[in-house]
């Protein structure tokens, strides 16, 4: 790419509504992703979250306003959108089980290869996906069937998938939901050494992850945008408590 | 290393099959079967050829293509009306126009006189209608049973048609009485037998094309798709471009078997490519196994023979016992015949222990006890 978009990678969304016949799943949301940072997307069931998500990456058809590298992404079809270097993951892990490891992250960088090159068959590793390889420490298990890893491994194989892509907006969709103690530890840390130059988006439920690893919350409540800031801003913030009050999670905010 | 020897085997074992399935039908059919059976083998080949694309858009790519008939049939009709120009000689009508109409070609036919053109046409025919036809279908992201019943309508459809135009296509009588085949004797023994060769070696090099094609970039891509279309979009690629690719390539495969079938039949009619004839090749990929490479074309081959070899001895009993082995083998080898092996296998121990998934009550829990 011969323009750096250094600086200027940042997702802006403005007055985005998403209609289900009549009811707003999003209701006038207005958030800028920036570059750089482990920005988290959080609220109750139902608020909006992932609904925000498939808006942005053309699952949903979405109106108002929502633009990256000066493109308006409610115009344009998912595998566009991804080429413009937006990526996601989904809520269960959908990696192709019958590929081994290493095809996985292959065909996710197919969308840098010329369409004839298709044709050909794999000779040697790329590059990219040996580093992602070593990024989400599958390395040893390259040639196995991804159908045999194990839930964390997967959303690991699918971080590596982003990776390759050489995604510069990463939407995770509740990355450590079911994941052990352990796992979260590594899965928030392998977060951290890839986010760089990228914007990661993490909708998460757990409280605990998002107070560890987050450089910025965003918090949703009935498709709109309750409160945005800092962990320590978004803790203190009482609209926030009665909303997380009115369900059960004094004690997850408060600990 | 055991690992590498084995990932050897799994990508060039597959060569050695083509090979020793190139010498059965290149040198020792030519040498052992009258030439009847010959003729006859031929025909397998050519039906085996649409199969070898069937397994390639359905097995590879997911699509239950059931109206095959349509391109075999562009590319057996394309012949037939060479040849029957051939038979009339330059400037002459079909016999069949004489007989049905007032002795007036329809300006389509004219540039089939052309052998030259011809060959083109049987490539650039199907490729150009399958292309038209995948891109309306696929793009609009018809899938799964809508698909099947769509191609299968247009195999109908196409029969109906050829069928009504008794005038132009010789209706349900179809295409027959050829003489020569490109200048040569169609009764000459050695013609035919290079008719069979052509047959047999253009089926090698389709499974030469399905094998490339099958351990290329493109054929993990087109698995992908096929086990999780909306995945791939958020890799960037539109399925179904992917899929066109599939499609197109499956239909090609099926017109040049009709293009071959035409002359080594001596005849193609309607019920060569309707829905029943489609079904017939859709058979025979499911019996041998379509996600494989062998077993499409062998299942082909093999419900060809039994359909005409098989049916002179018993001719009452075999459609029941081809419907019965069709149900059996749907019911307990879904893969077909060509998966027996990985069963067997697979039955044995020493297997990798799966890794049992984490569920998601187990998520859900978690996430009870933080938010709610």
């Amino acid at each position: 790419m011969t323009v750096s978009f250094l600086g200027e990678d940042y997702l802006e969304v403005r007055g985005l509504t998403v209609d289900f016949d009549g009811f707003k799943a999003i209701d006038g949301v207005n958030v800028t992703f920036c570059q750089g940072r482990l920005h988290f997307l959080i609220g109750p069931n139902g608020a909006g979250k992932t609904t925000l998500v498939d808006a942005l990456t053309g699952l949903v058809q979405g109106t108002g306003q929502a633009e990256f590298r000066q493109q308006n992404l409610l115009a344009m079809k998912s595998h566009k959108i991804v080429r413009l270097g937006i990526g996601r993951t989904f809520q269960t892990a959908t990696v192709f089980e019958q590929l081994s490891v290493l095809q996985n992250l292959d065909i996710a960088a197919g969308l840098h290869r010329k369409a004839l090159g298709l044709l050909l068959s794999r000779r040697k590793v790329p590059e990219s996906v040996e580093q992602a390889l070593e990024t989400i420490g599958l390395t040893d298990l390259a040639h196995r069937p991804a159908g045999i890893l194990a839930h964390g491994q997967k959303q690991w194989l699918e971080v590596g998938m982003l990776l390759v892509q050489d995604a510069k907006v990463m939407f995770l969709d509740e990355t450590v939901a079911g994941m052990s103690a352990e796992e979260r530890q590594e899965t928030g840390e392998l977060l951290q050494r890839i986010v760089g130059d990228r914007t990661i988006v993490v909708i998460e439920h757990d409280m605990e992850f998002m107070r560890t690893y987050a450089d910025f919350v965003t918090v949703m409540h009935g498709g709109k945008v309750l409160a945005e800031g800092t962990v320590a801003e978004i803790q203190s913030d009482p609209q926030v408590q009665t909303v997380y009050l009115g369900t059960v999670t004094e004690v997850a905010l408060d600990a | 290393m055991t690992a590498t020897a084995t990932k050897l085997f799994k990508t060039y074992g597959a060569l050695i099959g083509i090979a020793v399935v190139a010498i059965v039908l290149l040198v020792w059919a030519p040498n052992s079967l009258t030439a009847f059976r010959l003729t006859n083998l031929g025909k397998y080949c050519a039906w085996a050829l649409a199969a070898v694309g069937i397994g390639l858009a359905w097995g590879r790519g997911g699509m239950l293509v059931m109206g095959q008939g349509v391109f075999f049939g562009l590319g057996g009709y394309a012949m037939a009306m060479h040849m029957k120009l051939e038979a009339a000689g330059p400037g002459n009508v079909p016999d069949f126009m004489v007989l049905y109409g007032d002795a007036t070609m329809p300006g389509w036919w004219e540039p089939f006189r052309s052998g030259p053109f011809t060959l083109f046409a049987i490539v650039a025919l199907p490729a150009a209608v399958s292309f038209i036809l995948g891109y309306a279908i696929l793009k609009r992201r018809v899938k799964g049973a809508y698909f099947a019943i769509l191609t299968q309508a247009l195999a109908v459809a196409f029969s109906t048609l050829l069928v009504a135009t008794i005038k132009q296509t010789g209706g349900f009588n179809g295409l027959n009485t050829f003489t020569t085949v490109f200048g040569q004797n169609m009764y000459d023994p050695d013609v035919k037998k290079t008719l069979y060769m052509v047959a047999a070696g253009l089926l090698i090099v389709a499974m030469l094309v399905a094998w490339q094609l099958y351990r290329s970039r493109y054929g993990e891509l087109l698995v992908a798709t096929r086990d999780a279309e909306e995945r791939i979009r958020f890799l960037g690629y539109d399925p179904a471009n992917i899929k066109l690719v599939a499609f197109v390539v499956a239909a090609i495969m099926a017109s040049i078997g009709g293009a071959l079938f035409a002359p080594l039949a001596g005849i193609i009619s309607p019920s060569n490519v309707d829905a029943t004839a489609s079904i017939m090749l859709l058979a025979g990929v499911a019996l041998g196994g379509r996600a494989g490479l062998f077993g499409a074309a062998l299942g082909a081959i093999a419900v060809g023979y039994g359909q005409s070899t098989l049916s002179e001895e018993f001719p009452t009993q075999w459609t029941y016992f081809q419907g019965a082995l069709f149900i059996v083998v749907m019911l307990f080898l879904p893969g077909g015949i060509a998966s027996l092996w990985r069963k067997l296998t697979a039955a044995m121990p020493n297997r990798w222990s799966r890794v049992i998934k984490p569920s998601r009550t187990s998520a859900a829990s978690t996430q009870s006890e933080v938010v709610a």
